[in-house]
């Protein structure tokens, strides 16, 4: 087997690195991980500690355990919302079913698709791979925010035009990717716009017609100051 | 009443993803499209009306559907490759708090690694999971057996019982031993192999159910709504009356989402159990463990021809697996008629999940094991392989595409590049071709209705896969009612619109749209009835444009179309349209040309172009044709570097059933594409969804045989197989 995909940048023009194994080892909350990987002991555990949130220090790494539910505290799209999470809810997972914010397409749930790419701090993530107690006091961008009513962003508006979406379920992680990229980028190249979605995968083939489309967009946004 | 005319026609059908030849008697009624160059909206470039839904994450998926107090269900499979289950306990799933519904019922012999065991609704996925961790299974393993080739052995585990072998038979014409003997022929002998594939729809396989006492809702992602209603009501025992199906949008199909299936049932069993809606998505693994994919197939293969390279003789035995399926059958000779042909097939059984029709079920591996031999062959000749094609394609429409795809990639440049230039940077030119059915049937009931507002819609039960069928729904109407796209609203994806056929085999335009056009001429002569009147003129006077009614007999008298639609009262119009075969036509030619670069130091193929020239029938929509073709290239270009399902012999187990190890290209990958729209002159609406994704990974073959001067036998073509026919590992 060749190895591509591994060699893939995921979001080459980012300082941070969002690939699995960085995620995995950035993660600071330890039970979030050792829950993940559920036993029956954490479940008995959960199952008498459930009701309540519980917050404690572990004095050596200086980590941070929670257990049971917490409030969590998310910007999203311009608005603070608090929800009761299972710390092991993951950003996609809150923005899906506790936000309503469903355009966050979940495809791979485990960082290889791209489909579920929001902007944390204007940098593109997959929020399938970060939790949601980390996004908190970081600014989070989604699909949703970038139409002003019925005025597409340009973007979106070029999308529709060159039909760069067919079936369209990975059409937001695309759109997202891109719009980090020209949010930094007034003028990128052909190959700055291959490499700011490389990390996203399009199983109709619409690839070309994206490439087409960012760069269409490029050129509207000039137009319009 | 005079007896109705009628006509024998050849079409294609498709039940289950099953898509075969058939012919039929229809009725004969006058009708056709007219000439294209009048045409405001149908053959033109119309961006898709639901795109704006889907740039804004508007658009609800079956994924995203959410009612209040949802459960979501979660599947617990078979870890082994076949074993009987002695004794399943789920109490302790059960106690778990926030879990609502347990089914345990589902096998007691898996027979493949995903096989569905037990299942589970909770109140939140992450409980679903937990309780699944608490289902105590006991199995018994069983022995089993997951490649073909051991699969054939005699002493091999037999998958259901009896042989894992079946088919055999020959299927012979002519006398091919004589024709193989004659002196005259050059005969060339080789074997090729294209793995099994997965289809990685990026909207996984699952539904939504909610009950209202005995009557069913479920949203799924399906290419069929009318096939899941049906399922769905033949295994609860209900009538199909009491269940509704709807699919507004869907993300991906490619042949895998036909029918209920089994996390359909069991959706709807948890939901009915629990007394609440519930979700059931499947993840990633399950994907590629469950929902079918492409049957892998190997053909051992002699091929001859005369020395002045007239086709003459065919000899193929083939094997492949559709796992505990079939279905690995595929249609060799493929194009190039034969005089004297013998075809042997075999199925072999295997300890994996059954197969399903995947984007043109058959033709994609026929095309790489034809066009590859066909290139041999010529090469054995002396021949330019192009020639050699022209010589033996007698397809009018194909021979016209060979030469506008020359031109457009180049293929004078030929003799320029191959192994025998020098650099360690070789490239290569190859060209393949493709045939596909994509006639219609009938069966669609479209509904037209126009209210005296002047407000306009048409409903139909058909779905949209993310070819564009809503999109060309409208069109139709707008098209003869003289409006723009955007005053016609297109309602589908719903069993309450009206019946419409599966989407698969590319039957669902050639279906749809000649019904629709039926519907929109009812509703327009019902309309022109009317204004004639009101306007004194003829009928045949009345023209529908630009959002106007106009009499042109000279009077030039005219009325907006609210003007128009006031004078119908309040019942307003609703008429229905049945299929009319004399609108659309089947039997699509298309051919690609692929550049390729191939580093002799790394083995790595670089594709850089693709031409692809595709007769599309009468076009409905320009831009959405052509995407239909850069998605076929791609899922080809994907098919010929890339994909392969990875299976353990000693485990049983799939070795990338993800979406990282099982390969699919991304934009980094991606060669510049030609997509050619073959105006094909006949008039006639014809589905084109396969053919574009038929003979990508044949020319990419071929190419890379003339830039390395060696042939790649087995897909994908990776950088180690390259290296190895090299000589340099």
């Amino acid at each position: 087997m060749d190895d591509e995909r591994e060699k893939l940048p995921q979001h080459p023009s980012q300082e941070v690195d969002t690939s699995r194994r960085q995620f995995l080892r950035n993660l600071g909350v330890t039970a979030a991980i050792a829950s993940l990987l559920s036993s029956g002991a954490i479940l008995e555990e959960r199952r008498a500690k459930r009701a309540q949130a519980q917050t404690s220090q572990t004095p050596p790494g200086g980590e941070t355990t929670l257990r049971g539910t917490v409030a969590v505290t998310l910007q999203v799209n311009g608005k603070q919302h608090t929800l009761q999470l299972e710390p092991r809810v993951t950003l996609l997972d809150a923005l899906r079913d506790h936000l309503g914010l469903t355009g966050t397409k979940r495809v791979c749930d485990r960082g290889s698709c791209g489909a579920c790419t929001v902007l944390l701090d204007g940098k593109p993530v997959y929020s399938c791979s970060v939790l949601a107690v980390d996004a908190q006091g970081k600014k989070i961008e989604t699909v949703e925010s970038l139409a002003q009513g019925e005025q597409l962003h340009p973007l979106q508006q070029a999308f529709v035009e060159h039909d760069a979406l067919m079936c369209g379920f990975c059409t937001p992680g695309f759109i997202m990717s891109l719009k980090a990229l020209l949010d930094k980028t007034s003028q990128p190249t052909p190959q700055q716009v291959k490499e700011a979605c490389a990390g996203n995968i399009c199983r109709c083939g619409t690839y070309n017609r994206i490439f087409e489309a960012a760069l269409s967009a490029v050129q509207s946004m000039r137009r319009g100051g | 009443m005079p007896q109705q005319k009628t006509k024998r026609i050849k079409t294609t059908i498709t039940v289950n993803g099953e898509t075969r030849e058939v012919e039929i008697e229809v009725p004969d009624i006058e009708a056709a499209w007219g000439d294209p160059k009048n045409m405001r909206w149908l053959g033109k470039r119309i961006p898709r009306v639901e795109g704006a839904d889907k740039v804004t994450g508007r658009a609800k998926y079956t994924y995203d559907i959410q009612l209040p107090g949802m459960l979501y269900a979660k599947i617990l499979r078979s870890p082994y490759p076949h074993a009987r289950i002695r004794s399943i306990d789920a109490s302790r799933a059960e106690k778990l708090p926030g879990v609502k519904a347990v089914i345990t019922d589902l096998t007691r012999e898996p027979k493949y690694v995903g096989e569905e065991i037990a299942a589970v609704a909770a109140v939140s996925e992450q409980v679903a999971r937990d309780a699944l961790h608490l289902i105590q299974v006991e199995y018994e393993p069983l022995p089993f057996v997951v490649t073909p080739e051991t699969a054939r052995e005699p002493s091999a585990p037999r998958v259901h019982g009896g042989q894992n072998v079946s088919g055999g038979n020959p299927r012979e014409r002519g006398d091919v031993d004589s024709a193989f003997r004659r002196s005259d022929v050059v005969v060339h002998e080789a074997t090729y192999s294209v793995p099994a594939r997965s289809h990685c729809c990026l909207e996984p396989h699952g539904l939504v159910c909610q009950w209202q006492g005995d009557k069913l809702i479920a949203w799924a992602s399906t290419q069929g709504i009318f096939s899941v209603r049906d399922e769905l009501a033949g295994a609860l025992g209900i009538p199909a009356s009491n269940v509704r199906v709807i699919c507004e949008h869907m993300g991906g199909g490619f042949g895998s989402k036909f029918g209920a299936r089994a996390e359909g049932v069991i959706c709807a069993r948890l939901a009915k159990m629990a007394g609440a809606p519930v979700k059931l998505m499947l993840d990633r693994e399950e994907e590629q463990l469950a929902t079918g994919y492409g049957p892998g197939v190997t053909a051992k293969v002699k091929i001859a021809a005369t020395r002045d390279g007239q086709l003459v003789a065919w000899e193929s035995e083939t094997y492949g697996t559709g796992g505990i399926g079939g279905g690995a059958n595929i249609p060799l000779p493929y194009i190039y008629p034969v005089p004297n042909v013998r075809t042997r097939h075999y199925d072999i059984a295997t300890n994996i999940g059954a197969s399903a029709a995947l984007r043109a079920p058959g033709h994609p591996q026929a095309s790489f094991i034809m066009e590859s031999a066909m290139d041999d062959l010529a090469h054995r000749l002396g021949m330019d392989p192009l020639e050699f094609r022209l010589k033996n394609d007698p397809n009018p429409v194909r021979q016209a595409e060979y030469r506008l795809g020359a031109e457009r990639i180049g293929w004078n440049r030929r003799s320029q590049m191959g192994a025998r230039v020098p650099g360690a940077i070789k490239r290569g030119l190859g060209v393949a071709s493709a045939i596909w059915g994509g006639g219609g049937g009938a069966g669609s009931r479209p509904t037209v209705r126009i209210e005296p507002d002047g407000s306009v819609e048409v409903r139909l039960g058909t779905q949209d896969l993310g070819t564009g069928t809503r999109t060309y729904v409208a069109a139709i109407v707008a098209e003869e009612l003289g409006l723009h796209i955007r005053q016609v609203k297109a309602l589908i994806g719903d069993t309450d619109y009206g019946y419409s056929g599966a989407s698969g085999g590319s039957t669902t335009t050639a279906s749809v749209a000649p019904a629709v056009k039926m519907a929109a001429m009812a509703a327009r002569e019902r309309l022109v009835a009317v204004v004639s009147q009101h306007l004194q003129a003829n009928p045949a006077d009345i023209v529908l444009a630009d959002g106007k009614v106009t009499a042109r007999n000279g009077s030039e008298k005219s009325l907006t179309w609210k003007q128009a639609c006031a004078l119908l009262g309040k019942e307003g119009i609703e008429v229905q349209g049945e299929w009319n075969a004399n609108l659309q036509g089947s039997g699509v030619a298309g051919c690609q040309f692929a550049e390729v670069e191939v580093d002799t130091e790394t083995g790595k193929v670089r594709v850089i172009k693709i031409v692809a020239v595709q007769d599309c029938g009468l076009v409905m929509n320009r831009l959405g044709v052509e995407s239909q073709i850069y998605g076929g290239v791609t899922q080809g270009l994907a098919m010929a570097l890339y994909e392969q399902r990875l299976f353990d012999e000693q485990t049983g187990r799939m070795l990338n059933a993800n979406l990282e190890e099982y390969k699919l290209p991304g934009p980094l990958d991606m060669p510049d594409i030609e997509a050619i729209v073959y105006d094909n002159p006949t008039g006639k609406v014809s589905g084109m969804g396969e053919p574009p994704v038929i003979p990508t990974a044949a020319a990419i073959g071929n190419a890379v045989f003339h830039a390395i001067g060696k042939r790649i036998h087995s897909l994908p073509i990776t950088p180690a197989k390259v290296l190895e026919a090299l000589g340099k590992v």
